[in-house]
């Protein structure tokens, strides 16, 4: 066959898609489940940073199971939901619903520290989605650790979020006032008029990922206030 | 047929790239790849394994199928035999490896757009037997992996203080503990992987006599 013919390069074309297309796909398919293991245990490993537990991805599913004993589900009323499994929940759903309608998982964790209450959290970065986990004492007020992510932010700038030295700045900040309002942080850079115990040094040249971040500390924990309410009084 | 496997002319289709051809000093291809993923000594190694394994294969591809590919799509085609390696490499990487894929992130699609990759499927495998052109596929990955692993061993040594993720310097030779040394945080920012390139091409070209231009 002419192999510069018209019909002869369609129907190559087609049947190279079809291969392909079928490869790939089987492929995918059946790495899935490894790759499913992987981010489920990324997820543990990142909410045992939150309360400065390290781990490795052999041992995290271990001692996650060993130190996160109770996780549970709460609404915006903070009433917890029943028969919902708190790890399961996917933040970037849950967060495109209307906060009446919105599922909030809450982990607890018993450290040498005392028990310790984890939240995830979900927002917007300077180029894509950044997340994390922060942790209360059980006075609902002063942050024990946190821990964050992000899809896409600028290494050396706003990637900076995701280091040890960062999160670090983080514990023993207060997220209510002394008049008993959620205040949340500022993340600001240094000599900023904002009170000490509610303000975080910004990342210098990360100016619009720290702002998202305080956006999203401020957005999530207002969701989650009257659960803190809650468990404050 | 006759001809051996390893016959010297063979050979050099396997060598000469790693030094007289050079696809990142002598040819200036590749280089953005170059520049981002070498911070470090570990991304370095699996950028270039993961180049190695998708130019060879898709070199190997190309060349079986050289003798039916519509002139008019060849391109095309190319693009899709790359493209699907790729993504099979990615995947894998998210399976087996996770923490460095996270690492490489969207450095691993950009292979897709690799000028070295498309640049053998277009000046060699569609002229040559398979064999010939896997070694011509393994030749220059190789040698657009080893510069990448010097750039990253150099950077991650001056810029963070450790090779492989293994700390070398003391810690009590920071003058945060009192010492006298500081990372070179330039070293971590792309600028100076192209000075460090810049710097492996002057000393390839003033050892090397073929490169030297009138």
């Amino acid at each position: 066959m002419d192999r510069n013919s018209n019909t002869y390069t369609f129907i190559y074309a087609a049947g190279m898609v079809i291969l392909v297309a079928a490869i790939l796909a089987s492929v995918a398919m059946a790495l899935r489940p490894l790759q499913n293991t992987n981010i489920e245990v990324e997820k543990m490993q990142n909410i045992l940073a939150s309360v400065n537990i390290e781990s490795t991805a052999a041992d995290a599913e271990e001692i996650y199971t060993e130190r996160i004993q109770t996780q549970y589900v709460v609404n915006w009323q903070g009433e917890v939901v029943e028969g919902e499994d708190a790890f399961d929940i996917d933040l970037k759903k849950e967060q495109a619903k209307d906060l009446e309608e919105r599922l909030m998982p809450v982990y607890e964790c018993q450290t040498e520290e005392g028990l310790k209450y984890i939240f995830p959290m979900r927002g917007s970065g300077l180029w894509g989605p950044i997340w994390g986990f922060v942790s209360l004492d059980s006075d609902m007020n002063t942050i024990y650790g946190a821990n964050f992510d992000h899809q896409s932010e600028t290494p050396g700038l706003g990637a900076e979020i995701s280091t040890d030295w960062f999160q670090a700045t983080f514990s023993g900040k207060e997220i209510f006032n002394e008049q008993g309002e959620l205040v949340s942080l500022t993340i600001t850079k240094p000599g900023q008029d904002a009170p000490e115990e509610h303000k975080v040094d910004g990342i210098s040249g990360g100016t619009i990922t720290s702002k998202g971040l305080e956006e999203m500390l401020l957005s999530d924990f207002q969701s989650y206030s009257e659960f803190l309410k809650k468990k404050k009084s | 047929m006759s001809e051996p496997l390893f016959s010297r002319k063979n050979l050099k289709l396997l060598s000469d790239p790693i030094n007289d051809s050079n696809p990142i000093t002598v040819q200036v291809l590749g280089i953005c790849s170059a520049l981002a993923v070498t911070a470090q000594l570990k991304p370095s190694v699996v950028m270039a394994l993961s180049v190695v394994a998708v130019m060879a294969l898709s070199n190997v591809i190309i060349s079986l199928l050289r003798n039916t590919i519509p002139n008019r799509i060849r391109i095309i085609v190319q693009l899709v035999v790359i493209a699907s390696l790729v993504i099979l490499v990615d995947q894998v990487l998210k399976a087996f490896v996770y923490d460095v894929s996270k690492q490489l992130s969207v450095f691993v699609g950009l292979i897709i757009t690799n000028c070295i990759i498309m640049g053998r499927l277009e000046a060699f495998a569609l002229g040559n037997r398979p064999w010939q052109s896997f070694l011509d596929g393994v030749g220059n990955a190789a040698g657009y992996g080893v510069i990448l692993i010097i750039v990253g061993f150099a950077r991650e040594l001056f810029g963070s203080g450790s090779i492989y993720g293994f700390q070398i310097i003391p810690d009590s030779w920071y003058i945060a503990n009192g010492g006298f040394y500081e990372n070179n945080g330039m070293m971590i920012l792309p600028p100076m992987a192209l000075i460090t390139v810049g710097i492996i091409i002057w000393v390839q070209r003033s050892k090397n006599r073929k490169l030297i231009e009138d």
